[in-house]
């Protein structure tokens, strides 16, 4: 059977908080381990930051939280109608930040690659951002890093 | 996120409880910072007992005050992480510049 949630949500940054919890309560359904949960959330988490700080650049717009659960696949999506990305190889290296100034890290996409089993960005400058990750529970190696 | 920031000595002993996130690092930054500014204050501890969520915000955060920090020659120390932090503070490699204790007294008599 598959289930579905669509959240969208203004880019405030305690929403951050808000749409990983929303995605680690429907992922509940099909009984992930804790660690399993904890990748989800950190994932969104970073998804969801990237489009407050990046995206709107801590300006007013929409974020849209989407998930499909098919057995014990979870896919989510977040999309920002924001700034884009120009150059995604750039942006997805480890420790590279366009906003060192802000105390970014420049972890979020290595975080989100990590600890989901799948990763895809799509992105056009102007127009905005899409993340699709895929999480499959039930898998004895979803610790490794 | 709740924070209580203590003195020990030259250190400053930053306790932190809850999830450390972009929303709560904003506000923690200004408290920290406002601290690290005093006379005397050359070295910082990060106790992580009670945080529960640490996304790349808070390595962000950690990473901004190692940098003021080791300007001024001081130390960054960090204690008691749970598996899943650790993880984290793992994969960014912090731990080569940042050492782990097990409680806060091993880590300020390691400072």
């Amino acid at each position: 059977m598959e289930n579905f949630m669509k959240l969208e949500i203004p880019s405030l940054s305690q929403n951050e908080a808000f749409a990983r919890i929303v995605v680690a309560a429907f992922s509940a359904q099909v009984d992930p381990t804790i660690d399993e949960i904890s990748d989800v959330k950190t994932a969104v988490s970073e998804a969801v930051t990237n489009a407050v700080i990046h995206g709107y650049e801590n300006k007013a717009g929409t974020i849209i939280v989407s998930a499909t659960l098919t057995s014990n696949r979870l896919e989510v999506t977040i999309i920002d109608y924001g700034v884009g990305i120009g150059d995604l190889d750039q942006a997805r290296m480890p420790l590279y930040t366009s906003k060192p100034e802000l105390d970014r890290s420049g972890m979020g996409f290595t975080i989100m690659e990590n600890f989901m089993d799948e990763f895809h960005v799509v992105s056009e400058p102007g127009k905005g951002t899409t993340v699709t990750m895929v999480k499959i529970f039930g898998r004895t190696d979803g610790m490794e890093a | 996120m709740e924070v209580k920031l203590l003195r020990a000595g030259s250190t400053l002993v930053v306790r932190m409880a809850g999830e450390l996130d972009h929303h709560a690092v904003d506000k923690l930054r200004v408290k920290i910072d406002a601290k690290l500014a005093l006379d005397g204050i050359h070295n910082i501890l990060f106790d992580f007992h009670s945080v529960e969520f640490m996304d790349s915000s808070g390595l962000g955060m950690i990473l901004g005050r190692y940098k003021i920090i080791s300007e001024k020659g001081g130390k960054v120390l960090a204690c008691r992480l749970n598996p899943r932090v650790m993880r984290i503070f793992n994969m960014s490699g912090l731990q080569s510049r940042i050492p782990v204790y097990s409680s806060e007294e091993d880590a300020l008599t390691g400072a």
